[in-house]
């Protein structure tokens, strides 16, 4: 059950910059970890956020092992129309996960 | 005359030992760095609110609905009760829900996420857990236990948290040791835990005798830690370092 949660404002004003945060349940295994018997913990980590708005990309990042579990992204973007941004979180072992929010420019 | 003092501290450990004044009581909130303290403040993205997402999810899934219905009315101030007795057991708040789920495990990721949910409906209501004929013979024990030299480093709980709070072990502040979050996400964990995994952290540290998860030594620990911080308001689930 992978839980994401986004932080995005209901409502903002045209050409007003907004901050974005989102936070995905994730255990971030960086794959350096042994087991007490010495065996390799396979990595397992979200490689990638993307988020659109309107359909168009405005912001991707790529993750990395040593990341902290349960990854908490922040960033901006310029409100410049009402819509819905996408989000979509992916990562190893098939991690998928979106979810979106509405957003009404005024 | 220091000398004199740390003589007698040797002879009679608890004789220098002395309990926090009400007024000065501190949460662990008021030590932390304000990035952390930012982190518990996030009612939205907050590290804690994937437990109480999931704490919900699980409250309608196992059927809790059924008999204590909507949780934010049900629940409101049961977790600034326990640990309490039930049945003529001193139970702490994990051990009330745990039966009734069946086949949750002590620090399973659902008996956490149902934990920090039923907590998570006395945010912000004052610690007061009941103290009474019944259980003062626990609350004393849990006392003991609080102040007596134990390990193979023969430290006392009381020694850090009563007598060197604000001061630093290993780059740390030492806290005063009030439950007042729990279950709550620690950063050092990378997840929500509770109360018995820190004080198990806490006794590795001593290197004192570990208790089992669920151990009545621990729940009159934690009886007692509550009832030293009587009055105190909830924060659960919170974050600390």
């Amino acid at each position: 059950m992978a839980r994401v949660v986004v932080n995005v404002p209901a409502q903002a004003k045209r050409g007003e910059v907004i901050e974005i945060r989102t936070l995905a349940g994730h255990p971030m295994e960086t794959g350096f970890r042994r087991t007490q018997l010495g065996e390799l913990i396979p990595r397992d980590i979200i490689r990638t956020l993307i988020c659109t708005y309107n359909g168009a990309e405005i912001f991707r990042a790529e993750l990395h092992p040593a990341i902290a579990a349960n990854p908490l992204i922040s960033f901006t973007t310029v409100a410049t129309e009402s819509g819905t941004l996408e989000f979509r979180w992916t990562g190893d072992n098939g991690f998928s996960a979106t979810q979106s929010a509405a957003i009404k420019v005024v | 005359m220091k000398r004199f003092a740390v003589v007698i501290g040797l002879l009679f450990p608890g004789f220098l030992l002395a309990e926090i004044p009400l007024a000065e009581r501190r949460s662990g909130y008021e030590f932390m760095s304000r990035e952390t303290r930012a982190m518990q403040d996030d009612e939205i993205t907050g590290p804690a609110v994937l437990a109480l997402l999931d704490g919900e999810a699980l409250w309608g899934k196992l059927g809790c609905a059924g008999c204590h219905g909507d949780a934010k009315a049900s629940m409101k101030g049961v977790a600034a009760r326990y640990p309490a007795l039930v049945d003529g057991k001193l139970v702490n708040l994990e051990q009330r829900i745990r039966p009734k789920a069946p086949a949750l495990a002590y620090e399973s990721r659902e008996l956490l996420a149902l934990t920090a949910y039923v907590a998570r409906q006395s945010r912000g209501m004052p610690i007061s857990v009941a103290v009474d004929e019944k259980t003062k013979s626990s609350l004393e024990a849990g006392r003991g236990f609080f102040e007596k030299r134990q390990g193979q480093l023969n430290l006392a709980c009381a020694q850090c948290h009563d007598d060197n709070w604000g001061k630093k072990l290993s780059g740390n502040t030492i806290p005063q040791a009030h439950p007042t979050g729990y279950p709550l996400y620690r950063l050092e964990w990378q997840t929500v835990g509770s109360l018995t995994r820190r004080l198990r952290n806490c006794l590795t540290g001593m290197r004192a005798e570990l208790y089992p998860h669920g151990a009545p030594e621990l729940v009159e620990l934690e009886l007692y830690l509550m009832w030293r911080a009587r009055g105190m308001p909830l924060e659960s689930p919170a974050v600390r370092p």
